[in-house]
């Protein structure tokens, strides 16, 4: 754990409260259970959005905090470890991040106190296929018309407004499309993690210079990292948890006359799953904080705490069902929602294999 | 200690550097002759250095005054190994001594034990070495059977240690021997004698890597006077565990330098195996597994940096060097074993001028680095030490 201020413990302290009392992952399977629409639960989006999460990252004169993204990773961390369901991720922290660092005092106006408030949702809408390729943009902007097909957009059936990337006279942009805009349809996904996610077509939607943020594809970029640094975040808390619960049937669960974590098979394999995770900590709070001091090496620096994790949370949640055996397998065990989730969350904002090459790039070979 | 703000800190590191600038011999830069075989040979530049430095304190630099070290806070000891570095010298007070055998003195030695042995160590005067793996004790280091029998003022030691790192250039040993047959961890005790008595007789053992850097080490009838029981007798485990600790954390760098030494190894890569029209490293099977290896790597270092840090500067060597080590060595071998895959056949040279002395060396490491798994407990030890001590996991009851 990072050398925290005492706001910062303070919200951490909060957030793991909250958690434990009002969301546990019975909420979570609750949620699922009831099929939910938009793929969270409102009124505990609501409640978080009171207690102020909404807003860690937005600038105090659009009602926002301005704690900054070590702080709202630590929110994160908690609301992770029981794979609480909300657009935190998507709105207060990607739809947010653009519209702070690109937009002008017009569209910061119209959308930052709402999403700190949590009345409003912003999410990103960037990839265009199955797998995350920021760079490779056919949704186009011609004539003040946008038309493209965005795929696995966060939260896309609650935004309010999305952060949509296309090209314009040949350079990437971003644009906020109003989710009631004329031309904008979605469709709900039904995605193995239960989380709310929709593909969202535009078709010859209008847009003006009005819409548009400022600073292109590095904006996209910059904006980007922010959300890959906070989404690491989130799967830290996950992974620390999945591996808690496992380390406690170890110690609980006994065959062959005793508890099962007495056989080195499984210790060793703890064992190596602590390290990681102290190794993805290090690499998440590191990314964060640098993100925070806005220094140079950000994006090597994110590509290697998303990468890490993604390794972490791959190898914890697998060993999460496996050390649990027979019951690990069933529904009504948590493994499962580890499991699924770690996936979901390795494929957002880029994959394993997306972040190490992009790391190689970086550094130059 | 001097707690030292950010100018006081400036003054001070203005003063090292004019220090350094006066002391360092110039046909030293750039080297680092401090693996034992040429320490133990030292040039007139070499000796010079060493006693510059020694007289400062500041090879060892947080150690108290009294005691010959440096009296410095952490962040001056920083600023004198950056300065060090800006300099291109090496600290030329090392070795056990200094890497561990201090430490533990200093936490569990008598005033005037510290006071007969510290000072030489900082001063690089004496060279230690470890006399605890027997040969039917290694990871069962508590197994040991080297005998001491108590006679009034001195012991009389009988036995043999093993992979004695050292034993043939050393001045002294610390040791562990048993002092009570009936107990296990309870009959040990930790002694310290001079190598240079007729009792004790060293001899050489060669390594994969075609060095002699330890020893089989017979005592017979060899002395210890009872001054140099280190803590109470039977009361060597508690202290030997703790020197342990400062071992791991040394050997893996969790203290700060991971170095491997010699060019990045992506820039080896480059050279040897070519680059495609992009600028990446041509052989793609490669450049995967070297990305993982070099960000593992970050991770570590990031890791050894946050646990000073969650320390604030007072990191004592704790359970979680077990991880340290075992992260930090494995990947250093992942490493070896790359340099040679990318080296290909000139990756594969034992000696002779066919080879550059970066591939020789790229050999000679990759063979040495097999110990560090192994030496400073096992990486198997460790993991059970990580699966017991932190994570609270039992011991394997009979089976049933
Ligand atoms: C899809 C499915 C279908 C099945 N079908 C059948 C069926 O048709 N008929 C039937 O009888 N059973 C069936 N089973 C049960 C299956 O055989 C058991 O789940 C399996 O034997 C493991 O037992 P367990 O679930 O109690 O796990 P546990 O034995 O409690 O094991 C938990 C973990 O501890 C590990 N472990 C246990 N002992 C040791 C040890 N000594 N050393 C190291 N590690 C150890 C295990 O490998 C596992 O990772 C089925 C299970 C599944 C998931
Ligand atoms: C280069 C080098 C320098 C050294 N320098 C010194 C020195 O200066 N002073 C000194 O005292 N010693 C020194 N050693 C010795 C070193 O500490 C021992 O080699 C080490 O403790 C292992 O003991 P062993 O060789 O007897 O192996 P063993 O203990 O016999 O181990 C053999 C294998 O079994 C595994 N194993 C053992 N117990 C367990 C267990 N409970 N669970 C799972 N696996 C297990 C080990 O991990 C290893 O893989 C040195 C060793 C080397 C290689």
């Amino acid at each position: 754990m990072a050398v925290l201020t005492e706001e910062q413990s303070m919200l951490r302290d909060a957030a793991k409260s909250w958690v434990q009392e009002k969301s546990p992952v019975t909420a979570f399977r609750k949620m699922r259970d009831s099929g939910a629409e938009l793929g969270y639960d409102v009124a505990a989006w609501n409640e978080m959005a009171e207690m102020g999460w909404a807003g860690v990252i937005i600038p105090e004169e659009y009602g926002g905090s301005d704690f900054g993204y070590l702080s709202l990773g630590l929110v994160l961390e908690e609301t992770g470890r029981t794979l609480t369901a909300s657009p935190l991720l998507a709105s207060a922290l990607g739809g947010a991040s653009a519209i702070i660092l690109g937009g002008s005092d017009a569209q910061k106006s119209a959308w930052l106190s709402k999403i700190a408030e949590g009345a409003a949702i912003a999410t990103l809408a960037v990839d265009e296929g199955p797998h995350h390729r920021p760079d490779k943009v056919a949704t186009t902007v011609s004539g003040g018309k946008l038309s493209g097909k965005k795929t696995f957009v966060l939260e896309g059936m609650a935004a309010n407004v999305f952060v949509v990337s296309a090209v314009s006279g040949g350079a990437v942009e971003l644009y906020l499309v109003a989710a009631d805009a004329p031309g904008v349809t979605r469709t709900k996904l039904n995605l193995a993690d239960s989380r709310g996610a929709a593909n969202v077509s535009f078709d010859n939607v209008a847009v003006s210079d009005a819409d548009k943020l400022t600073g292109g594809a590095a904006l996209l970029e910059k904006t980007l990292d922010r959300a890959r640094a906070g989404i690491s975040a989130e799967m830290l808390g996950a992974a620390v948890q999945a591996f808690e619960v496992t380390l406690d049937y170890l110690k609980t669960r006994v065959q062959f006359g005793q508890v099962i974590g007495s056989f080195q098979a499984l210790q060793h394999r703890a064992a190596k799953m602590f390290t990681e995770l102290e190794l993805s900590r290090s690499a998440v709070e590191a990314a964060l904080t640098a993100i925070d001091n806005d220094a140079p090496d950000v994006p090597e620096l994110v590509s290697l705490a998303k990468a890490k994790m993604g390794d972490t949370f791959h190898l914890v949640s697998n060993e999460m069902v496996q050390m649990h055996g027979g019951i690990g397998m069933t529904d009504a065990h948590d493994a499962g929602f580890y499991l699924k989730r770690a996936r979901a969350a390795e494929a957002a904002f880029g994959n394993q294999a997306f972040h190490r090459d992009r790391y190689a790039r970086i550094q130059g070979y | 200690m001097a707690d030292f703000g950010g100018t006081d800190l400036e003054a001070f590191r203005g003063e090292v550097r004019t220090w350094v600038e006066a002391n360092f011999p110039a046909a030293l830069k750039g080297k680092n002759p401090m693996q034992v075989e040429e320490r133990n040979t030292p040039t007139p530049d070499m000796e010079a250095w060493r006693k510059a430095v020694g007289s400062k304190g500041w090879g060892t630099p947080t150690w108290p005054k009294e005691y010959g070290g440096g009296g410095l806070s952490s962040a001056e000891a920083r600023v004198v190994q950056g300065e060090f570095a800006r300099a291109r010298a090496y600290n030329p007070i090392g070795g056990m001594g200094v890497m561990m055998f201090g430490p533990t003195l200093l936490e569990y030695g008598t005033e005037a034990q510290k006071q007969e042995h510290i000072p030489p160590i900082c001063r690089g005067e004496i060279a230690w070495c470890q006399g605890f793996s027997e040969p039917g004790a290694g990871s069962d280091l508590a197994g040991l059977q080297t005998k001491a029998e108590d006679k009034g003022d001195h012991f009389v030691i009988n036995g043999q240690k093993i992979w004695t790192s050292g034993a043939q250039w050393a001045d002294w040993c610390f040791c562990l021997v048993r002092t009570d047959t009936s107990k296990k961890h309870e009959g040990i005790s930790f002694v310290l004698f001079t190598m240079h008595q007729k009792g004790v007789e060293t001899r050489p053992i060669p390594l994969i890597a075609g060095s002699s850097p330890f020893c089989e080490v017979f005592l017979t009838d060899a002395l210890a006077d009872k001054k140099n029981l280190v803590g109470p007798l039977n009361g060597g485990w508690t202290i030997a565990k703790r020197l342990l600790q400062h071992e791991r954390s040394g050997l893996t760098g969790a203290g700060g330098g991971l170095g491997s030494g010699g060019k990045p190894i992506e820039q080896l890569a480059k050279e040897y195996v070519g680059v495609d029209e992009e600028g990446r490293i041509a052989d793609s099977d490669l450049r995967t597994r070297l990305i993982n290896n070099v960000m593992n790597m970050r991770a570590f270092q990031q890791t050894a940096v946050r646990a000073m840090v969650e320390a604030r500067g007072n990191a004592s060597p704790g359970n979680t060097t077990s991880i340290m080590k075992n992260a930090g060595t494995s990947l250093i071998q992942e490493r070896h074993e790359m340099a040679l895959e990318i080296m290909g056949h000139q990756g594969l040279g034992w000696e002779g001028d066919d080879f550059s002395a970066e591939e020789l060396g790229a050999v000679r490491g990759w063979l040495f680095g097999k110990a560090f798994t192994i030496f400073g407990g096992s990486s198997e030890v460790q993991s059970n030490i990580v699966s017991k001590r932190i994570l609270g996991l039992p011991d394997l009851t009979q089976s049933k």
